[in-house]
């Protein structure tokens, strides 16, 4: 087992509570940054610990910071995003329902270093129940004096808020989040100008996800030089990795970045391999948006080497023969799973959630899903298969957000990697009448079965 | 003051004006379309994704060229800025497939619509869009809703540009009409039924870039193309009282605001000269109004030809052919 800086007090009984929490180290980091560091010292800190932000992009968080216009008199804002809505990511919901006092002290030790008065989480509305933890976390903080004026005595006060969504994935986006915060309709905005500049109620703001906030408090503790040794080149640090899917033990696991992802899908200590002995076919490695990849190029890249847990090795070879780490939502498919059928899911999400602002979006997503759940059901033609490439290619780049982009990239990698399959979709219309039609019968590769006789 | 090249035609503009506004005041076959963008009113654009252009070079400053494609309606120029519109292939690919994407779900009724003959999207779709289509899906439908007594809302037309909720917030004192829904299932909406009343309102009609909110009172009355639109104007409390009347004999079918060459109204006027003075001797006529010839509308529109005028234009268009020869796709 890899370093645990996040889950690391995870089993300890009533760790949710103010009393335990603080009795096992909780809140020293808060307390060691306020009183002994200036905010710029915190900032660089987490410029050198090379933390990147653990939501999807993989920003340079300490970068990020450094972006918050400082001249400006405007109060300034730091907001958390916990509108974790993403497909097969769920490793927020775990950390706040079990550590909220350590969002807590991420969130005051980044205020601090953003020199931010007011903070808000913003959690999605289906997360009612962590909203709730949240809520009375913050109170029993509050109570200890971690929140509110004059913390610890210092000059530093801060005010934290917890506000809910109304349940939109594009409220993720982060200008959306502004938006919705502010109480109107939770569309992204046209940047520039950026957070940084023009925020919340047109304020300087970061807005942060919540790992990115919970690995502060551990930076600042045990010092960015060491957390800097864990993880390789540019991914330093520790990562909770959602794994869901066709394994033997789903669940939410922090690795160290550079694990090799064949050690994270076959190990015993994480998700100990695939389920009922099967083999495996395909993973999607950080959540629905990102490129899914076959099982060769999943385990090595196409250069050979061994793929590893990190932003860089994941990205090895571009949406060719690589994917993303994305937010770490890592769903694997075992060799029964129909990659159109999976695909066609995908797509409903995205048409579901598109927010309808910009047109190739609005128009491209619902025709993509209609043109999947023809080709699924054996409705299909030849030339729907290139169609789909085609509007793929045509959203891509072309919308105000990144929700586009996530909406083309997996149907364009799905068809680049698993063609075939789409084909006989439309060849054989009669064999995937039924839904579960590659359950008895994996699909196997014509080309492949062809090469080994 | 910041220079921009725009086609291989260099421009200087003031600070701040975006790419478009530069374009228009080259001119010409450059000038990006606009669905959503509307000049007079704050804050629209950025939505229909037909203005993109290619950023071949940021500034002078930082001549990297910008990753994608740029909204050209709101993204401010920079004092060295390259950018391609027309000479890029990658920009008229994207605003091909902006075409195909907003005519995906268009009910294409154009026979039947009184926007015909003066719709932003025919006339896109005409320059731009392919004349076939490959969706072969059910087009969405929406509940018919009626929002008063004056404008008539066809749901199915709409493209979603927002002018309509822009207009409403800016002009009239108070919106009763947004958007409501989420992604293709938005659709323009009233609280209470017939609510949109305002003195103002009737400007929703001439900003819709589509058939999407048309007069009432000139519903199914004529094509427009074969009425005989006439500069007028009347003296008028509230508003500024420039109107084009759209006459056919005596009879006055429609009132509208006077749109620009990229059919923008710039003077907007209120529902009592619109609605409530179909009469011509209302009206002091100023004469027939300049349709541009490459109009439906133009046939059989006889205007009194102003000879300074028509060789302003020539010499306009010879100039900007000579830009168009001087582009980088045409070295020579």
């Amino acid at each position: 087992m890899g370093k645990q800086f996040l889950l690391g007090n995870i089993k300890v009984p009533g760790i949710h509570t103010y009393d335990v929490y603080r009795k096992h180290g909780g809140y020293n980091a808060a307390e060691k940054a306020l009183k002994t560091q200036t905010r710029d010292q915190v900032i660089e800190e987490v410029k050198f610990s090379g933390l990147r932000g653990r939501g999807g992009a993989g920003f340079p968080s300490g970068m990020k910071w450094s972006f918050l216009d400082q001249k400006s008199d405007k109060p300034r804002y730091l907001v958390c995003n916990a509108d974790e809505s993403e497909p097969g990511t769920f490793k927020d919901r775990f950390l706040m329902e079990k550590l909220p006092h350590l969002l807590i002290e991420g969130m005051i030790i980044s205020s601090y270093a953003l020199g931010a008065k007011t903070s808000y989480i913003y959690i999605r509305g289906e997360y009612m129940y962590v909203l709730r933890i949240l809520e009375k976390a913050i109170l029993e903080a509050y109570a200890a004096g971690f929140l509110g004026k004059n913390i610890l005595g210092t000059d530093f006060s801060l005010d934290l808020y917890v506000h809910p969504g109304a349940g939109a994935y594009i409220c993720g986006e982060e200008t959306a989040l502004l938006e919705s915060l502010e109480g109107k309709r939770g569309l992204p905005r046209l940047k520039p100008p950026f957070p940084a500049i023009a925020g919340l109620y047109a304020c300087p703001t970061v807005v942060n996800n919540v790992e990115t906030i919970a690995s502060v408090p551990c930076i600042v503790n045990i010092s960015a030089d060491l957390y800097n040794d864990i993880g390789i080149g540019k991914s330093t640090g520790t990562k909770l990795i959602s794994a869901s899917g066709h394994i033997n033990k789903p669940g939410v696991y922090e690795i160290e970045l550079g694990l090799p992802v064949e050690e994270f899908i076959y190990s015993d200590e994480y998700c100990g391999g695939i389920w009922k002995g099967r083999s495996l076919k395909a993973v999607v490695a950080g959540g629905s948006s990102v490129p899914i990849l076959p099982a060769n190029l999943i385990l090595k890249t196409a250069k050979g080497e061994p793929r590893l847990m990190t932003y860089e090795s994941l990205s090895d070879g571009g949406f060719v023969s690589g994917s993303m780490l994305g937010s770490g939502g890592f769903i694997v498919m075992d060799e029964t799973t129909c990659i159109v059928r999976n695909l066609w899911t995908f797509a409903r999400f995205y048409h579901h959630e598109s927010c309808g602002q910009c047109s190739p979006c609005r128009e491209g997503t619902g025709w993509m899903e209609k043109v999947l759940h023809r080709i699924e059901h054996g409705h299909g033609h030849m030339s729907d298969v290139d169609l789909l490439v085609d509007i793929a290619k045509k959203i891509e780049g072309n919308t105000i957000c990144p929700l586009g982009d996530a909406a083309a990239w997996p149907v364009a990698s799905a068809i680049r990697h698993f063609r075939e399959e789409f084909e006989y979709h439309v060849k054989y219309p009669e064999k995937v009448k039924d839904p579960k039609h590659f359950e008895k019968e994996p699909f196997v590769s014509e080309k492949l079965e062809r090469a080994v006789h | 003051m910041a220079k921009v090249t725009i086609d291989g035609i260099e421009i200087e503009v003031q600070d701040g004006t975006t790419i478009l506004n530069a374009a228009r005041q080259i001119g010409g076959d450059s000038v990006p379309p606009a669905m959503c963008y509307y000049s007079s009113l704050k804050d629209s654009g950025g939505k229909c994704r037909v203005c993109l252009v290619k950023v071949a070079q940021g500034s002078a400053k930082d001549p990297r060229p910008m990753p994608k494609l740029m909204a050209s309606c709101r993204t401010p120029v920079m004092d060295g800025m390259v950018v391609q519109s027309i000479t890029s292939p990658e920009v008229l690919e994207a605003r091909k497939s902006v075409v195909e994407f907003l005519l995906i779900n268009h009910p294409l009724d154009c026979p039947i619509c009184d926007q015909a003959g003066e719709c932003d999207l025919q006339n896109l779709a005409y320059k731009h869009g392919v004349g076939q289509t490959r969706y072969e899906e059910e087009k969405r439908t929406f509940e018919k809703i009626d929002i008063g007594d004056k404008i008539k809302l066809h749901m199915t037309r709409c493209i979603l540009c927002y002018r309509c909720t822009f207009v409403a917030n800016q002009i009239t004192d108070n919106r009763v009409h947004g958007i409501i829904g989420r992604g293709d299932a938005s659709e323009i909406s009233t609280y209470i039924q017939k609510a949109v009343d305002n003195d103002f309102s009737g400007n929703m009609i001439d900003v819709c870039p589509v058939g999407a909110l048309t007069d009432k009172t000139f519903r199914f009355k004529s094509r427009v193309w074969f009425t005989n639109p006439l500069d007028a104007h009347r003296d008028c409390k509230k508003c500024s009282g420039k109107v084009v009347l759209w006459t056919k004999g005596e009879e006055v079918l429609r009132v509208s605001a006077r749109t620009d060459q990229y059919n923008e109204v710039k003077e907007f006027i209120c529902n009592e000269c619109r609605f409530d003075h179909k009469i011509k001797s209302d009206w002091i006529i100023e004469g027939p109004r300049h349709i541009d010839r490459h109009s439906v509308i133009a046939q059989n529109h006889y205007e009194k030809s102003d000879l300074q005028k028509l060789k302003k234009e020539i010499d306009r268009q010879i100039e900007f052919e000579k830009g168009k020869l001087l582009s980088p796709n045409n070295p020579g």
